[in-house]
């Protein structure tokens, strides 16, 4: 079911390159102060540059202590390399939509569209309004609905599916999408779009994380991040008095390589790449969120409307059975039924044909018979048919065929409406078959529904959110698929204003409602709804009615978008955690390193050298072990960070459970040994 | 040992079952329901609405209006007991003559009492009117008490409004409070205490003949009706300057059990009231469990510590095992009265909760039981905390744990159905900053200044500091208790506050940092309720993290742990950890 293309190896050197010169270019100043964490790295990272400076000079530690340089200078390095790791991440990230969005700019057509009227214009001055003209091989100039012919079109350039689609004018297969190409036959599409403003443009925009904005979640732990990190800064402000009544002094270098141990690095570096490789995620299973916003929303979602034909069941009814009358044999009914439904191209009329096989029944030869003259389906007489010989056989409604009968001076047998309330209420849908006055019986339409939907539905009851069939089949028919498909609950009768009304409802529950859609009758509820996704299949107005496009068209894909929402902030929750958790170890490295001479008796070391619990070399090689352990951790977690922290539906207490546990018990352990581990290579093998 | 683990295990099974009946009870006043003083006390607050022009039916205020009330209604008080205290040569019930103590004092105190610390620089018996007592403090203790616990009401209207802004009325609320839950409790509980030695009396001291020959004068005063609103209300402020300790205050181990059960009754029982309110006794639980731990860590930690003594004390030579009848153990400022186990279970009661009354001296305790009390400081007082402001500060720290909670388990964080957002993490980091940066700055301030030191009075060692930093850790708290060497005052061996002299430095910035840290976060908790109030409620689902089971609780003491630790850690270290760890002896 998931189409997602495979993801560029985070290492291609093809990202990996420009990525790294990006870090760098990031370091400007102006760019950090949009993330305070990082930003009071930066400057932590200027100061003991200067301190450096200063003891290279020949001055003494800046604010105190005995430091060598060569201390304060490992250290600024580290700090350095800190702020650039994180820099990495985001240009990582970027970096791998930037090369879908190469690719995408590659399909823009610079060429020249012909209007209807016979002038000519370029593709890049197309405005809303104008009628163009596109011939077999030409590319769509601009996006657009088709008024006029039916084509077939390859837009395998963004949906990466290669078999060519329809599109045809009215109906709900109308919009074309700029940069697809014409394939065969002649259509007139009207231009929905502003110049630069087609689905081409946002996705390259999106893709690349130029209009990205930072979405509520993100906005609410930045908040709670800059919080820390000033709880943090006034820690460390504060210490300088509390060691000085102690006697001890501390360089601005100790002092800063504190700060920066303990402020949310980890997760202030990896927040913004977490935001832009959730976008990244859900583009890559050919969905294109129209705004952050949506993709967190899609998180919270409670309830699901999923259209029952096409989703929940195959777009087809297929015929299961013949139920004869009184009087007539099985084999009569489905000759019968057969030899009506020969005209019928419908995948419900083949399917009769296929049933009808059984029987024995091969192709007829109508020669026989005389020429055969085929009656169509129509809306009003709701039954198709065929006359040959005198010979006239009916296929349609219960009721239509009840009242044609009738008319042609039979009666319908009692037992007719009987099966035709049973069929109903199994759920199927009965189809009555007549010959002339008399009725033969009735054909027992299934509704087929898709395999493995029942273990979807229960995957997402896991994770919470109820799932509500929609269908315009009446209410037993609805009941019993929503039975068969385990679904929570089901609107039957469905109309668009009974859909919007459906989610509003839901809404004013306090429930968010995600629901996918594709004609232009579906854009009132795909816009209401808080999560809503066009099928890129659909009209134009539904595309622009909803928050998100699915390229692939498969409404189930709901389940997929709703995974990746989650998962966005679990990552940033799961590391957040994990970024907080790790301060405990960091503290046991660097406060016994600062405070080991603390009323210290003679020469040996003071009492607070008894926290050196994971008896790190020397006071240098503790506090440079703990800014190494804190800078290296972030390209660490940089692949995790992409890839996003794994959603299990095992409820929520489950999944709080089981992240606390690697996360924040994790977080608390993994420093401990990380530290040390960097400190048996800095003190031992470097002689620090 | 055994006797003291049972006095204790008495203790406590005795405060859990108070807590249902009194958590109903406060859940039906705060609700405006009928209970069984309404007869009673019913035609005294109609009197009472009527007089003042309260019309809460009218008068719903949204947090707003709320907040305002709060200030107006503090700032009167404040104002009312400055001047009170400025003005004691003019008092009534003045037997001993005294005169007002410095204005920078009387700063520190004003502060002090109308923002529920009860820090107290001065001794009461030296300095203080009767007049001053009662009708200074002793209304102080009723009315500070009143505006924490109404407040704390406030934002669980906030938490469980279906639709609107209203948070209820500020003084029908504290009408309420007061009338319905301190004054009932605190009649009998004086009437108890005065039964049981208290004394309660406007006479001159006496001066009496020891039996050793000398003579010794013995103050008096109207103590029993003090010392239970100082109790209940967990203001702590001592009638006698050496608090609970002093006989008059806490006559025996009866009276020390009565007291003790007294400072954690409301706050305990609030967290019933609580999951009555929000309709899910389940959450009140959870709370409930996440402070329960955290406090009773603290008690076995500290009396283990006493019990056992000091690496410096052992090598010293001195004796801490039992024997002879004796409990044994550090004895250093306890009394014989109460023992280790009850000396201990009070350090522990009165620094979980923002009391900060003592029936010991907190500088004598050995360096661990020490980082108790200094522990429980660090947490902020959420750990039952004063009344109405643990549970408001508590919720402060729920929300900050469904907000990390929330986001691990893939959803917007929502607590009780409200989602929490930017506006609410803004208010509720705001919240939780404020106490511990007063704490970090002021204390660095006093630490490093000569105008700072000067207060201290073990001198510049690891003692000095933690006098230093704990002062400001019970002020920035409102607990008010103190490693009583530390001083803002000054008082010469003369009556009637001739020739003393304040401490400004001390004595202003206590008073500025129990302001800001007492009224700063009730302007945010309110903020947070009105933020609250106006949003929709979703229903909970299989995919909403619950905040009534254990895992809950683990992630939200985690939470309260890792901020309170990690931002005081240093800090501890070169106080009661240094002294843990080393021999010396300072």
């Amino acid at each position: 079911m998931t189409t997602e293309t495979q993801a560029r190896s985070l290492f291609d050197p093809e990202i990996l390159r420009p990525a790294l010169l990006e870090s760098v270019r990031k370091l400007d100043p102006r760019v950090q102060v949009r993330n305070p964490v990082m930003f009071v790295v930066e400057i932590g990272a200027v100061i003991t540059t200067v301190a450096w400076l200063i003891q290279v000079f020949g001055g003494g530690p800046l604010g105190g202590g005995h430091e060598p340089a060569g201390f304060t200078l490992a250290v600024t390095v580290w700090l350095w390399l800190t702020v650039v790791f994180a820099n990495l991440a985001e240009a990582l990230a970027e970096g791998r939509g930037r090369a879908q969005a190469a690719s995408l700019r590659a399909m823009r057509t610079e060429t020249t569209a012909t209007l209807r009227d016979g002038g000519e214009k370029s593709a890049a001055e197309l405005t809303r309004g104008d009628v163009v003209v596109i011939l077999a091989g030409e590319p769509i100039p601009g996006d657009g609905t088709v008024i006029e012919g039916i084509a077939s079109v390859d837009e395998s350039a963004i949906t990466g599916e290669s078999a060519p689609v329809i599109r045809e004018a009215g109906g709900d297969r109308s919009a074309v999408t700029g940069g697809t190409r014409v394939l065969s036959d002649r259509i007139v599409v009207e231009i929905t779009q502003e110049p630069g403003k087609s689905f081409l443009d946002r996705m390259i925009a999106l893709v690349e994380g130029a209009e990205r904005r930072k979405t509520p979640n993100e906005i609410a732990l930045g908040i709670l991040l800059a919080a820390l990190t000033l709880i943090f800064i006034i820690v460390i402000v504060s210490l300088r008095p509390f060691a000085l009544f102690a006697d001890t002094e501390l360089s601005e270098t100790t002092l800063i390589a504190l700060l920066i141990a303990l402020i949310p690095t980890t997760i202030g570096a990896l927040l913004s790449a977490i935001g832009i490789a959730g976008m990244d995620r859900l583009v890559r299973r050919n969905v294109l969120a129209l705004s952050g916003r949506a993709v967190e929303a899609s998180g919270d979602c409670d309830v699901l409307l999923l259209d029952k034909t096409g989703t929940i069941t195959l777009g087809n009814r297929e015929a299961t059975e013949f139920v004869p009358m009184p009087g007539v044999t099985e084999a009569e009914l489905a000759e019968a039924a057969q030899m009506s439904s020969l005209a019928d191209e419908t995948p419900e009329g083949r399917s009769i044909v296929v049933l009808a096989k059984g029987f024995g029944i091969r192709e007829h030869d109508f020669a026989q018979h005389g020429e055969p003259t085929f009656v169509p389906f129509t809306a009003q007489t709701r039954m198709s048919g065929v006359d040959f010989n005198g010979t006239r056989l009916r296929k349609g409604a219960g009721d239509s065929i009840e009242s044609w009968v009738t008319e042609e001076g039979g009666r319908p047998p009692a037992e007719l409406k009987a099966e035709l309330d049973r069929i109903g209420r199994e759920g199927g849908t009965p189809l009555a078959v007549a010959r002339n006055e008399r009725v033969l019986g009735v054909i027992y339409l299934k509704d087929v529904v898709k395999e493995g939907m029942k273990a979807r539905f229960d995957q997402l009851r896991a994770m919470g959110i109820r799932t509500i069939m929609v269908t315009g089949d009446n209410k037993l028919t609805a009941a019993k698929i929503a039975e068969e498909a385990g679904v929570d609950d089901f609107l039957a009768e469905a109309t668009p204003e009974r859909k919007l009304e459906l989610i509003k409802e839901q809404q004013s529950d306090g429930r968010l409602v995600a629901m996918t859609g594709d004609g232009t009758n579906d854009a009132p509820a795909l816009a209401q709804a808080d999560v809503g996704v066009a099928m890129n299949t659909g009209t134009q107005a539904a595309r622009e009615a909803g928050n998100m496009v699915d390229l692939d068209s498969n409404p189930t894909k709901l389940i997929e978008i709703v995974e990746v929402g989650k998962q966005l902030l679990i990552t940033r929750g799961a590391l957040t955690t994990f970024s907080i958790a790790n301060d405990v170890a960091k503290y046991f490295a660097i406060l016994p390193a600062m405070f080991a001479a603390t009323y210290a008796v003679g020469s040996g070391s003071g009492p607070l050298d008894a926290l050196n619990v994971m008896s790190l070399g020397t006071p240098e090689s503790a506090i440079l072990s703990a800014v190494i352990f804190n800078a290296l951790i972030i390209p660490l977690l940089i692949p995790l960070s992409l890839r996003g922290v794994r959603y299990r539906p095992i409820g929520a207490t489950g999944l709080l459970r089981r992240n606390m546990l690697i996360y924040g018990l994790g977080g608390l352990v993994v420093p401990f040994i990380g530290i040390k581990l960097i400190d048996l290579v800095v003190h031992n093998l470097l002689g620090a | 040992m055994p006797q003291g683990w049972l006095q204790i295990a008495v203790f406590l099974v005795v405060l859990i079952a108070l807590i249902k009946p009194v958590g109903i009870y406060m859940a039906r006043v705060f609700t405006n329901r009928r209970v069984f003083l309404t007869p009673v006390v019913g035609p005294i607050e109609r009197l009472t609405f009527k007089v003042l022009r309260v019309r809460p039916e009218a008068e719903g205020q949204d947090w707003k209006a709320y907040a305002r009330s709060v200030i107006v209604f503090s700032l009167f008080s404040w104002l009312a007991l400055y001047l009170i205290l400025r003005t004691q040569a003019a008092h009534p019930f003045n037997p001993e003559g005294f005169h007002s103590g410095p204005w920078d004092l009387s700063f520190n105190t004003a502060s002090s009492f109308v923002t529920n610390t009860n820090w107290q620089y001065y001794g009461g018996e030296t300095t203080l009117t009767y007049f001053s007592q009662m009708a200074g403090l002793t209304v102080q203790n009723f009315a500070s008490a009143g505006v924490g616990i109404v407040v704390v009401i406030a934002l669980i209207r906030g938490i469980t409004a279906r639709s609107g802004r209203e948070l209820g009325n500020f003084w029908q609320d504290l009408i309420r409070t007061l009338l319905y839950i301190l004054v009932p409790i605190s009649i009998i509980g004086a009437l108890f205490l005065v039964s049981q030695g208290v004394i309660q009396n406007i006479g001159g001291y006496s001066m009496i003949h020891t039996l050793t020959g000398g003579t010794q004068v013995l103050a008096q005063g109207p103590v029993a009706s003090q010392e239970v609103i100082k109790e209940l209300g967990t203001n702590g402020g001592g009638f006698f300057n050496v608090n609970s300790a002093f006989p008059f205050e806490n006559s025996s181990g009866l009276t020390n059990f009565f007291e003790m059960l007294l400072i954690l009754v409301i706050p305990a029982s609030l967290t019933y009231t609580y999951g009555r309110m929000v309709g899910s006794q389940r959450q009140g639980w959870a709370i409930f469990s996440a402070m329960f731990t955290l406090f009773i860590v603290g008690v076995i930690v500290v009396y283990m510590a006493e019990q056992h003594g000091t690496v410096a004390q052992h090598a010293a030579g001195l004796h801490t095992h039992a024997f002879n009848g004796s409990t044994g153990g550090n004895m250093e400022g306890k009394d014989q009265r109460f023992g280790v186990a009850g000396t201990s279970l009070w350090a522990a009661i009165t620094t979980v909760t923002s009391c900060g009354a003592v029936n010991g001296a907190l500088e004598s305790l050995t360096g661990l039981g020490q980082a108790v009390p200094f522990s429980n400081l660090s947490l902020s007082e959420v750990v039952f905390g004063g009344v109405g402001t643990g549970l408001y500060s508590m919720l402060l720290y729920v929300l900050l744990a469904v907000f990390i909670g929330g986001l691990m388990v893939g959803r917007t964080p929502e607590y009780l159905g409200k989602k929490i957002q930017a506006r609410e993490i803004k208010l509720v980091s705001l919240g939780v900053l404020v106490t511990p940066l007063a704490v970090l700055l002021a204390s660095g301030l006093a630490s490093a200044t000569r105008a700072g030191t000067r207060s201290i009075y073990a001198g510049i060692n690891p003692q000095g500091f933690s006098e230093t930093l704990y002062a400001y850790l019970s002020q920035a708290n409102n607990n008010g208790s103190a490693l009583a060497g530390y001083t803002g005052f000054i008082q010469p061996n003369a009556p009637g506050n001739v020739g003393a002299y304040g401490i400004s430095f001390a004595d202003l910035l206590g008073g500025a940092v129990m302001i800001g840290a007492r009224f700063l976060p009730i302007l945010f908790v309110l903020g947070v309720a009105g933020a609250l109030a106006e949003k929709r409620v979703s229903p909970a689902g299989l995919g909403t993290m619950r905040t009534d089971n254990p895992t809950f609780v683990i992630l939200l003491i985690g939470v309260v742990i890792l901020v309170g630790a990690l931002t005081f850690f240093p800090a501890l270290l070169l106080g009661p950890v240094v002294q843990s760890l080393t021999t010396r002896l300072f």
